[in-house]
């Protein structure tokens, strides 16, 4: 597998990386861990004529509390977010969406911020941000910006990140007492991406629930929230049933993709099963 | 001394693997190399109109561009097929020319069209983008139900209706009558998936040609090197033999797909020939996918008739088989004389009929895969006696019970005859499945189950029993059944002036471990050290012949020509023993290395006799000087390594999901020379055969596309995939071979595909559920118990 030629840079620093993505705009790709930017560039289906490798940018790699909020740098490898006992204890969800993804290799290497950008709709992340509320900072020539997750996915593979930003932190709410959460895959058995993946994080208050917020990925152009079974869980009892009736609107004005392994009919079923089990076991959690 | 044959002695080759020491063809770099890029067609059927190579040949770095036009006009046929099968009513079978590169069609996704060769494998990559190739596309057939329909796109004008051949065997009307008599019978429409080999090294060939000696030399990641010379030498380029050198250096992992002669062998080489420089060619992981021979890929109708107490009394079988785009080089022998005649399994079934149509299409060719025809007779089989005692409502184990060929060992008791032309040689089918019984605790499985069930949990319990024929292969039989080469094998056994010894063997190893079975064998018998002995492969140059490693021949074909290599080193060095001892050659008793005259403590050495026959001062009259032996070794028959498999799994009857709880194999491969290596075959083996039965698969789309053409989209089993495997053993000892092994490298393969599709359907039995085609994806399983629902 042999990708076509490129021109390599490796800034020493955000700041020089973001100059380099000035220069050179849309000829250059940003490499972080390589993970899903190098197999198609072997593919040649990118073909990159400038690489800019941020990959050892040490500035960007930190998990820290900042008052109510949790910050990743976007170089965080899923290893350490699966590991860090900060996200263990207080963002189980987003722990396991880290451990779930590819092996160990991929772990070790792959960084949230790539994972993030790329925006495969098979990707775990996506799920995991968009039920955690999370909101991604980015940073360009012009400064910093804020973008809510529910804002970030755009389409396959197309976030609203704008030419000559990159990731720079991910930035999640610590979860409130009453609060549990999971995240839980169905593993495609060859990439391991996910066929379908939920992450829920449900508040419940006396066996009433406050609020759930319940996201779906590898279900459909992008991760979504599934709004209809938020809706119907709100102020609802956590016994099964309610729930079982609830994730019956799992892919509600959702357009399911299909492929040799799953068609979209099967999909739709897991994504059914996913929340349902997600929900029950964040329930179980809270 | 102690003894090394049935010692689980640690590989000796795996020092220089595990430290990366290993040296693949990829590895080599020759002086003043250039690289190959093969320009591929992108669609599975299509008229080649023009091939404009200008902006190739100006790029940076190109040294040569050449077309199919280029290739045949130097008079350069195609590569050939080894084995000729002929149709039922007599006529040879379709033969369509397989070129080098195509010249007006292209006949699959893949086919090779133009090699570009540069300086760097950058540059040639980078130029072969530039070759202009005009295609008239053309509509595509990939499904061999729908390739024999009339009108359907044709893959070869010489092949009308794409068929290659028909053929049958077994008794056809007694085989119906039993039908017309039977009680009851069970029938299945079974799809045995294709499946692509995915060896870790992908293919790589470099060709390299001296003008000064007029000698070529390649170097390919092939299992039988000397086979690869013979046919690109007398059918493809026309070289004479003697001017031809091939190395098989290192080659990592083959399953059968490195058995044949590919194209670019013969690409390289000719290219060499042409340029006078080296040219490497290492196929892309995307190469692999498409264009390494695939495996199986049979669409069949069988049926098993039973009488009034349950013994099988006919087994009928219909297969289509898929060939491909073009005749790989054992392709023809696969669905027949390696299918067919495994029908009768281990069953005393009085009549049986196989009907076989082998078919063209617009695929990756297919050819051997690990077990190679015997994967598809065994699931076949073993399909129908489980969904059979199911529908007759008995134990499947007493089921194969009552029908086991009852114990014979070939010595005391004659061969089995069956009614698919072969005869087995020895086997005691009940005892395997009595010991796998008691390893699985059969009885405590099927409590379990019961109790799940209760709970609402799916437990399934699936078996296979299993025969095979390897050990390939007597030469006359199999030059009868259409062969074009022998199946012996050669061993060179020469001992160093010092007494160590260095072994020349035609089995190729490619994961096999035989640098130290082949150890084993010798050092044990020679009363050595393993370290004394060093084991050789892979080269024309050193070592005889060899027709190389397939079928599980290597220790039943190869290790017996280096046990008759070391028969006649004994005997000579008896002579020279018996004179540097002055006694009779027959008082002398051969041990522990050294020659004893009986009832003495007058001794001397192997090494002192080895060192005699170097130094001749004192030496036995009229004898030749020097101690090395060369054998040929023609096997008298097959052999038949068989044995019993259970599967327990679990299905998450909400998603579909197939967990593979347990895995017990109990199998009798004959006397066992290294027993860590076969378990690592075995386990190797069952890794494939699971992955069979629930991961694998290639998907081509309707236009012939491989959907399924890298990691990302086939599933091949991982660790965690796996349980940890149950292996345990029977011995029944060949009968025919002077080491009384069978051979180990595919019963794993074999074995496991159909016990664990049965585990499955008896999991979901409780559903209703009779049948699954593999691989048992979690959608199909899922539909499968929605369809049973609402039926």
């Amino acid at each position: 597998m042999i990708p076509a030629s490129f021109e390599y840079h490796r800034p020493g620093s955000l700041q020089e990386a973001l100059q380099l993505l000035q220069t050179y705009g849309g000829e250059a790709s940003v490499l972080a861990g390589g993970h899903s930017l190098l197999p198609s560039m072997k593919l040649r289906l990118a073909r990159p004529g400038r690489i800019i490798d941020i990959g050892r940018l040490a500035e960007l790699n930190y998990i820290r509390e900042e008052g109510n909020a949790i910050a990743i740098g976007a170089l965080t490898t899923h290893h350490e977010i699966a590991t860090w006992d900060l996200v263990v204890n207080e963002l189980p969800f987003l722990a396991e969406a880290a451990a779930a993804i590819g092996d160990v290799q991929v772990r070790n290497k792959g960084t949230i911020g790539g994972s993030l950008a790329h925006a495969d709709p098979a990707a775990d992340y996506p799920a995991a941000v968009l039920a955690g509320n999370a909101e991604i900072v980015v940073q360009g020539a012009g400064g910093s910006r804020k973008i809510a997750a529910a804002d970030f996915f755009v389409d396959l593979f197309t976030t609203s990140l704008q030419p000559g930003e990159l990731i720079t932190e991910i930035r999640f709410p610590k979860l409130s007492g009453k609060t549990g959460s999971a995240y839980l895959k169905f593993p495609h058995p060859a990439s391991r991406f996910a066929v379908v993946g939920c992450a829920a994080v449900v508040t419940v208050d006396g066996g009433t629930i406050q609020e759930a917020r319940v996201a779906l990925t590898g279900v459909a152009s992008t991760a979504y929230r599934a709004k209809a079974v938020e809706d119907a869980l709100k102020g609802q009892s956590t016994d099964p049933a309610t729930v079982e009736q609830a994730v019956e609107k799992a892919t509600e004005g959702v357009d399911v993709m299909s492929d040799h392994f799953a068609s979209s009919e099967y999909r739709a079923h897991l994504a059914r099963v996913y929340a349902r089990r997600a929900l029950l076991k964040a329930i179980e959690r809270a | 001394m102690a003894k090394l044959i049935g010692e689980s002695v640690k590989r000796v080759e795996d020092l220089r693997f595990i430290t990366g020491r290993g040296q693949y063809t990829d590895d080599l770099v020759l002086p003043n190399m250039t690289y190959a890029s093969i320009v591929r067609s992108p669609y599975a059927h299509a008229r080649i109109k023009s091939v404009d190579t200008s902006r190739a040949q100006a790029a940076p770095g190109v040294v040569a561009v050449f077309t199919g036009k280029d290739i045949a006009d130097s008079g350069v046929s195609g590569v050939p097929c080894g084995w000729q099968v002929n149709f039922k009513n007599g006529d040879t079978m379709k033969e369509p020319p397989h070129p080098i590169l195509a010249v007006d069609k292209v006949r699959y996704v893949g086919d090779a069209v133009a090699v570009v060769i540069a300086e760097t494998r950058q540059q040639a990559k980078d130029a072969a983008e530039l070759v202009e190739v005009d295609y008239e596309v053309l509509d595509a057939v990939v499904d061999v139900r729908k390739a024999i329909q009339p009108g359907a796109p044709v893959v070869h004008e010489e092949a009308p209706n794409n068929i290659c051949f028909d053929w049958e065997l077994g008794d056809k009307a007694k085989t119906d009558a039993a039908f017309q008599q039977a009680a009851h019978v069970t029938r299945l429409e079974l799809v045995n998936q294709r499946l692509i080999p995915n060896a870790i090294e992908p293919r790589s060939a470099i060709g390299d040609y001296n003008p000064a000696t007029d000698k070529y030399t390649l170097y390919t990641s092939s299992q039988n090197p000397h086979v690869i010379r013979l046919l690109m030498c007398a059918f493809v380029l026309g070289i004479p033999e003697h001017k031809v050198r091939v190395v098989s250096p290192d080659v990592g992992g083959g399953f059968g797909s490195k058995i044949f002669h590919y194209i670019e062998e013969a690409l390289v080489t000719w290219c060499a020939g042409r340029l006078g420089r080296p040219v490497k060619w290492t196929a892309e992981r995307s190469e692999s996918f498409m264009t390494d021979a695939h495996g199986r890929d049979h669409y069949t109708v069988a049926e098993m008739a039973f009488d009034q107490d349950g013994k099988i009394t006919g087994l009928r079988v219909n297969t289509l088989a898929n060939l491909g785009a073009y005749l790989s080089t054992f392709a023809p022998a696969i669905p027949t004389y390696l299918y067919g005649t495994l029908l009768q399994g281990l069953y005393t079934t009085p009549a049986i009929h196989v009907d076989v149509t082998a078919v063209f299409t617009n695929t990756t060719p297919v050819d051997a895969y690990r077990g190679a025809g015997r994967p598809e007779a065994t699931y076949l089989l073993e399909r129908l006696v489980e969904t059979a005692a199911r529908e007759l409502g008995v134990d499947p184990a007493e089921l194969r019970k009552k029908n086991f060929i009852p114990p014979f060992d070939g010595v005391n008791q004659p061969g089995y005859q069956t009614q698919v032309a072969l005869q087995y040689d020895s086997g005691n089918y009940h005892g395997v499945l009595e010991k796998l019984l008691e390893v699985a605790d059969y009885q405590g499985l099927r409590k379990q189950q019961e109790e799940l069930r209760k709970q609402g949990r799916y437990l399934g319990i699936g078996f296979s029993t299993y025969i095979e024929a390897c050990g390939i292969a007597p030469s006359a039989v199999v030059g009868a059944l259409g062969a074009r080469a022998g199946l012996y094998e050669a061993a060179q056994v020469r001992v160093q002036p010092t007494g160590k010894v260095t072994v020349y063997v035609g089995s190729h190893a490619h994961g096999q471990g035989h640098e130290t079975t082949f150890a084993q064998i010798v050092a044990d018998r020679l009363g050595l050290n393993l370290e004394d002995v060093e084991v050789i492969h892979g080269d024309t140059e050193s070592v005889p012949f060899g027709m190389g490693t397939y079928g599980s021949r290597s220790l039943a074909v190869g290790g017996s020509a280096i046990a008759r290599s070391l028969d006649k080193i004994l005997e000579k060095g008896r002579k020279i023993a018996a004179h540097l001892l002055e006694a009779a050659e027959e008082d002398l008793e051969f041990e522990d290395g050294k020659w004893t005259v009986r009832g003495t403590d007058r001794s001397i050495s192997f090494g002192e006799v080895a060192l005699a026959a170097y130094v001749p001062h004192n030496y036995p009259e009229g004898l030749e000087p020097g101690l090395e032996f060369t054998a040929f070794y023609d096997p008298a028959n097959f052999t038949f390594p068989f044995g019993a498999h259970l599967a327990v799994v679990e299905v998450d009857p909400e998603t579909g999901k197939v967990k593979l709880l347990k895995y017990v194999a109990v199998d009798d491969v004959g006397n066992v020379i290294n027993p860590m290596i076969v378990d690592g075959q075995v386990h190797g083996g069952l890794a494939q055969g699971i992955g069979q039965a629930l991961l694998e698969g290639a998907v081509y789309d309707e236009s012939g596309q491989l959907i399924s053409g890298t990691f990302m989209d086939y599933a091949l089993p991982r660790a965690d995939d796996l349980p940890e495997f149950v292996v345990d053993r029977q011995v029944t000892p060949c009968p025919h071979n002077p080491l009384g092994v069978k051979g180990a490298g595919e019963t794993g393969t074999i074995g496991s595909t159909p016990a664990v599709v049965n585990a499955v359907v008896d999991a979901l039995s409780p559903f209703g559920v009779r049948d699954l085609q593999m691989p048992l994806t979690p959608e199909r399983v899922w539909r499968a118990i929605q369809q049973a629902k609402t039926a």
